[in-house]
């Protein structure tokens, strides 16, 4: 049971919004009293820094607090939207609520909805799908966001649409010593196609983000998402990303987090129809006192899927990272193939990378196999840049950016590569920086 | 006219001397080979002059035109004008030759327009085909392929001197040919010094040193022109050791030091699966993910 002063019945009511909203908040409220708080002790929280999360730091950010977007450091739209290039649409999302959204008319007129889950979610279709994905693999964060979430992201592309650029949804969260609840439902209808690039960021702030992103791919659709997760140094971010493909249905997903004190992120995906494909990526850079967190699930559960996973990270000062990854290949997933990849780069003695590949084979024609390395940088490496005349510190640059490489490629949107460099580069130069 | 000295040098390695007082002198233009069986010692020249930090130097002098190169970091000795062309050039994945190269020159505070194009054209001139300089370098390249972009990159660095550790070894006729008219054009247009490295005779047919050097149990016991090498064809090194009274060829070591990822861990599928099992005889009920949908 999870008691934590600021998140009851009232708070929860508190939040407003139309009515099946507030039931639907009132509903997990209930099931909250029946939820188990985790420990590290469960093998899911093994190694994780669950045990310092004290629920009632925080407290759900009041509905009046919300600003405009554009106010102080919020995003608005603004430089993290230019950055991603042309797009078809956008969301702005403060503190879990929509605050701003845009698309291009002639979608509107496809039919194609980007807007707030608060203000457009009501109709059957939306309620048929909201909570189906991540309601499948729930946990004690999942129930409390479904019991404070305000609203959220909704990207449904019927039937047939082909969006051209990308829809961008921009979080931001705000308040010190508050928790926010952003929900994203991406629906790509059958043989849609669609790219979602979700952006979180959050200042200096001691802030709880439980996010949660449920990416629903039907038959023959064609989704490509990634979640870029850039929070300030005291945010703690717990998040699950879960996907349902349908038959012949294609996700290439990619998750970038380089933000926050403790970030966690559950990135699932199940394949249920024969010829559903999956790609995941990610790319993580932990430095300071950082813990970044992925516990990552491919579970087939039809025949002839095929999954890919590619998880690249690094570590410095006194980071760490912890990738523990399941293959799930079910008695009904014949002739499918699974892979799966754990890199980790430990670039300080102080920095540590745990990497746990699990394996589940209950079907004996299928494809399967796994990779997992944690080391520092290979010396002789090191020794053939600096024999070229490169100083130590620019061989190492390289390395380490050509480590991520692969992942970079594999991006989405090839717009925030560049400034995934930039990012990755400030790390390695910030501690370079330090006596 | 440049000069790169060599005298007295002597290195261990694990705490074992390898280099027991080597003397050599190459000069702008020239090409000297280097010659011995395995476990003379050759290798452990190349990394010595070149700085390796496993490789520790108890006594010599290595100079370029007077200024010591002993003491100093790699980088520093690459940007005084030496090269090593690599006898297993590192795989650096994500970082291509253009890449490479830009960041040597921009090391050294060098200008590094137009070098792209100056690569393109060493490529043609080499015959690196362009997949290769679009990868990171050496990565998943041939034998062949990894020697033609050694020498490729000693081709657009310009060094004052080259060492090349056994540039000659993992490649076909055609490749061996392309790399040794390209060093050549390079001593004769560009006065590169070369002191190639190698245990077969066959490099020297293609590239005609002026100079041929043999090295015996970490010392230079033979130094004369080409007709040196043709000796060694007649008789071998046994032979000419015998001549020269000489009882030591080689020396014993343990395996060479292979740095870095002593603390990495990677597991083969099998191992994986088995502990698995182990793991889940032990703790039936170990499940990490409980399965939501059944």
């Amino acid at each position: 049971m999870i008691k934590a002063h600021h998140f009851t019945a009232d708070t929860s009511r508190a939040l407003g919004g139309p009515d099946w909203l507030v039931a639907r908040r009132l509903a997990a409220i209930e099931q909250l009293d029946d939820a188990i708080w985790p420990t590290p002790g469960e093998e899911i929280w093994r190694y994780s820094r669950i045990d310092e999360l004290d629920l009632d730091r925080y407290r759900p950010v009041p509905i009046e607090e919300i600003g405009p977007p554009g106010a102080t450091n919020a995003p608005g739209g603004g430089p993290l939207a230019r950055e991603a290039g042309t797009t078809s649409g956008l969301v702005v999302v403060r503190d879990g609520r929509v605050v701003r959204q845009e698309l291009a008319p002639e979608l509107e007129a496809q039919g194609v909805r980007v807007c707030g889950l608060a203000t457009c979610g009501s109709d059957d279709e939306v309620q048929a799908i909201l909570g189906s994905v991540a309601s499948a693999s729930p946990d004690a964060f999942t129930t409390l966001h479904d019991a404070f979430m305000p609203g959220g992201a909704l990207v449904w592309v019927p039937d047939g649409v082909v969006v051209d650029h990308p829809i961008v949804v921009l979080h931001w969260a705000e308040g010190e010593g508050e928790a926010s609840f952003p929900h994203t439902l991406v629906v790509a209808g059958a043989s849609a196609q669609v790219t979602v690039l979700e952006r979180f960021g959050s200042p200096t702030n001691d802030h709880l983000v439980d996010a949660v992103a449920e990416l629903v791919v039907c038959d023959n659709a064609s989704v490509r998402y990634l979640s870029v997760q850039e929070h300030g140094p005291k945010t703690w971010h717990i998040g699950l990303q879960r996907a349902h493909l349908g038959r012949d249905a294609r996700l290439r997903s990619a998750a970038v987090a380089l933000g926050g004190d403790y970030a966690r992120l559950r990135s699932e995906t199940l394949l249920e129809a024969p010829g559903a494909e999956s790609e995941q990526v990610a790319c993580y850079f932990g430095d300071g006192t950082q813990m970044l967190d992925f516990r990552t699930l491919q579970d087939h559960a039809a025949p002839r899927t095929r999954s890919e996973l590619l998880f690249k990270g690094a570590v410095e000062d006194t980071a760490k990272s912890v990738y523990s990854g399941m293959i799930r290949l079910r008695e009904s997933a014949q002739k499918s193939a699974a892979y799966q990849t754990n890199r980790n780069l430990v670039l300080t003695e102080g920095a540590g990378a745990e990497s746990i590949p699990n394996l589940e084979i209950l079907a004996n024609d299928v494809k399967c196999s796994h990779g997992s390395t944690v080391g520092p940088i290979d010396d002789d490496q090191r020794y053939y840049l600096e024999s070229r005349g490169i100083t130590p510190a620019e061989a190492e640059r390289l390395i380490v950016l050509g480590f991520f490489d692969d992942v970079f490629d594999r991006l989405p949107s090839t717009s925030l590569t560049d400034s995934l460099h930039r990012a990755v580069v400030d790390k390695l130069e910030h501690r370079r920086s330090r006596p | 006219m440049s000069e790169l000295r060599i005298e007295g040098l002597r290195a261990e390695v694990a705490g074992i001397e390898i280099l027991r007082g080597v003397d050599l002198a190459v000069r702008s233009g020239e090409v000297h080979a280097v010659m011995g069986p395995n476990g003379c010692g050759k290798s452990t020249l190349s990394h010595t002059l070149m700085g390796r930090s496993d490789y520790r130097v108890t006594a010599g002098s290595v100079m370029i035109d007077g200024a010591e190169l002993l003491g100093l970091p790699t980088w520093e000795r690459a940007a005084k004008g030496l090269f090593l062309a690599m006898q297993y050039p590192v795989e650096v994945p994500g970082v291509p030759i253009g890449a490479l190269i830009g960041a040597s020159l921009r090391s050294r505070g060098l200008d590094e327009t137009g070098i792209a194009d100056r690569i393109a054209r060493e490529a043609e001139r080499l015959h690196v085909r362009d997949e290769f300089l679009a990868r990171g370098v050496n990565d998943e390249f041939s034998g062949g392929e990894k020697k033609r972009v050694e020498t490729l990159q000693l081709a657009v660095l310009e060094p004052k001197f080259a060492v090349l550790d056994e540039i000659d070894s993992g490649l076909d006729v055609d490749a061996l040919r392309d790399v040794s008219r390209r060093v050549e054009a390079m001593t004769k247009e560009g006065a590169l010094g070369v002191l190639a490295i190698t245990h077969y005779s066959r490099l020297l047919t293609e590239l005609r040193p002026d100079f041929v050097h043999v090295m015996l149990a970490g010392r230079v016991v033979a130094s004369g022109g080409p007709e040196l090498a043709d000796e060694l064809e007649a008789h071998g090194y046994e032979g000419l050791a015998e001549r020269l009274g000489v009882t030591e060829l080689t020396i014993e070591r343990p395996a060479e030091p292979k740095a870095g990822f002593d603390r990495a861990k990677t597991q083969s599928l099998a191992d994986l699966l088995k502990e698995r099992e182990a793991s889940a005889q032990a703790d039936p009920l170990a499940d990490p993910f409980a399965d939501p949908l059944r």
